[in-house]
């Protein structure tokens, strides 16, 4: 589903990721649940606002069930590592 | 409630400041004591004498071989906190123990565990690997900064102050110009924004150190892992020269992986910690130099800064109003993502107190 996202690419790769965009050329931000759902708002508070209340319409909802164990701890390592690591690969060759 | 959240690894020190010297530092409230053993492994234990709380970092107290010996009347402690000797009798009391932290180096970070010590597992810190990678040059640095600590994540997840606060430094107007993607993983902790800029002018804190004359690319990734760990991946291209390669190489590009450790003090205190690690001209003092020094300048920028609006804050009454705007968004959602842990960690608390209790 995330590949129906604008660019940039997609950078997180959780499960329920939440993404924003600046919609080119207007002041306006269009938020995506991980569903696919979108919604259009002016400002960030209203945008979080419907966000975070429509998961309650799909069942993946992660908000309750682990947002209370706090210290992530359901995490697979993997998902403490930088995005983009590793980056050795990516080196500019030294000139 | 501690404002603070609990059951989380915190930088508390560089790798580098931890020696056969005792060395203090607060985290989230706790004065914690580090130091190596003669095998030199980090120990990270309570920086308060179990007999009169006397500061076991403070002289005379001293290290002999892997025991700490209190300068005020002579306990003595294993790297397990345990406590070994006491002056005048044999019998040491079946209590004295300092409670140890769970610690763990890596990438050139002590990191130390607050809360319940069964909580602490390895595999949830935040990694920051091109800080001792060979491939990267690294300066780095700490400067104490006195304001809670949201108000350095609220600074560092919106980089369009850069414009304002840092002309001149980092900031060209295009930062404040150019708009932002954001992504937000909740149950990871996570919060990611980036802002890519095609065409514009390079500060000279890019400038002096890539030698680019002219204008750039400039893409700011900014990756926020709640609490403590904040990276901001920095490509710095001129304009015109090819992206990075499907492969994930890019060979057109300079890199900068700018990493902060976010660590509470107090409710009112924060350790700053910042590094400034490249991936090219490697082997040059004077780039070096030149990082350390303009980077040290721009975080006592906003140390100023923040410095001031703690104070203001504090004098408020809570919930003064703010007005949120589109460059915020990434900020909202480390706002949100702190509170729960806030209450996480204050809830697991009560509720291992209550198992206390019912016991
Ligand atoms: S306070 Fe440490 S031995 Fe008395
Ligand atoms: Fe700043």
């Amino acid at each position: 589903m995330n590949t129906s996202h604008p660019a940039p690419t997609a950078m997180l790769t959780g499960a329920t990721v939440h993404r924003v965009v600046w919609v080119p050329g207007t002041d306006r931000l269009r938020g995506w649940c991980w569903c696919g759902t979108s919604h259009e708002t002016e400002g960030p508070v209203e945008l979080w606002e419907w966000l975070l209340a429509h998961p309650d319409t799909h069942p993946d909802t992660h908000a309750d069930s682990s947002a209370g164990t706090g210290s992530g701890a359901h995490l697979s390592p993997a998902d403490r590592s930088p995005t983009s690591a590793p980056r050795s690969a990516r080196r500019r060759s030294e000139s | 409630m501690s404002p603070f959240p609990r059951n989380q690894w915190y930088v508390a020190a560089y790798a580098h400041e931890v020696g056969r010297e005792l060395f203090t530092r607060t985290v989230c409230g706790e004065s914690v004591l580090l130091w190596r053993t003669e095998a030199g492994e980090v120990a990270a234990m309570a920086d308060r004498c179990v007999h009169r709380r006397f500061p076991l970092s403070e002289a005379p107290s001293r290290l002999v071989g892997d025991t700490v010996v209190c300068g005020y009347h002579g306990f003595t402690y294993g790297a397990d906190g345990v406590c070994t000797a006491v002056p005048g009798q044999a019998r040491v009391p079946r209590t004295a123990r300092l409670t140890t932290y769970p610690v763990k180096e890596q990438d050139s970070f002590v990191w130390v565990w607050i809360g319940e010590r069964e909580k602490a597992d390895e595999a949830l810190i935040p990694r920051s690997p091109w800080l001792d990678s060979p491939g990267y040059t690294t300066v780095c640095g700490m400067e104490p900064l006195a304001a809670r600590y949201g108000l350095l994540v609220d600074n560092l997840l919106d980089l369009s102050h850069e414009t304002y606060l840092h002309g001149g430094y980092i900031g060209t107007p295009e930062v404040a110009e150019t708009p932002i993607t954001t992504e937000v993983d909740e149950a990871a902790g996570v919060v990611y924004v980036s802002r890519h800029m095609d065409d514009a002018a390079c500060p000279p804190f890019y400038a002096k150190s890539t030698g680019i004359e002219g204008r750039i690319t400039r893409w700011q990734d900014i990756e926020y892992h709640a609490p403590c760990l904040y990276l901001l991946h920095s490509r710095i291209a001129p304009v015109g020269a090819p992206g990075p390669n499907p492969d994930g190489t890019d060979p057109h590009a300079f890199h900068v992986e700018v990493v902060y450790a976010i660590t509470p003090e107090t409710e009112h205190s924060t350790h700053d910690f910042w590094a400034v690690a490249r991936d090219f001209a490697l082997e040059d003092q004077e780039v070096s130099d030149f990082l350390r020094e303009n980077n040290r300048t721009v975080v006592l920028q906003d140390v100023v800064a923040l410095d001031k609006l703690e104070q203001v804050i504090a004098s408020e009454p809570a919930g003064a109003q703010e007005l949120s705007i589109n460059i915020d968004t990434g900020g909202l959602a480390a706002r949100r993502i702190l509170k729960r842990l806030v209450e996480a960690g204050a809830e697991a608390g009560a509720a291992g107190r209550q198992a206390l209790t019912a016991s």
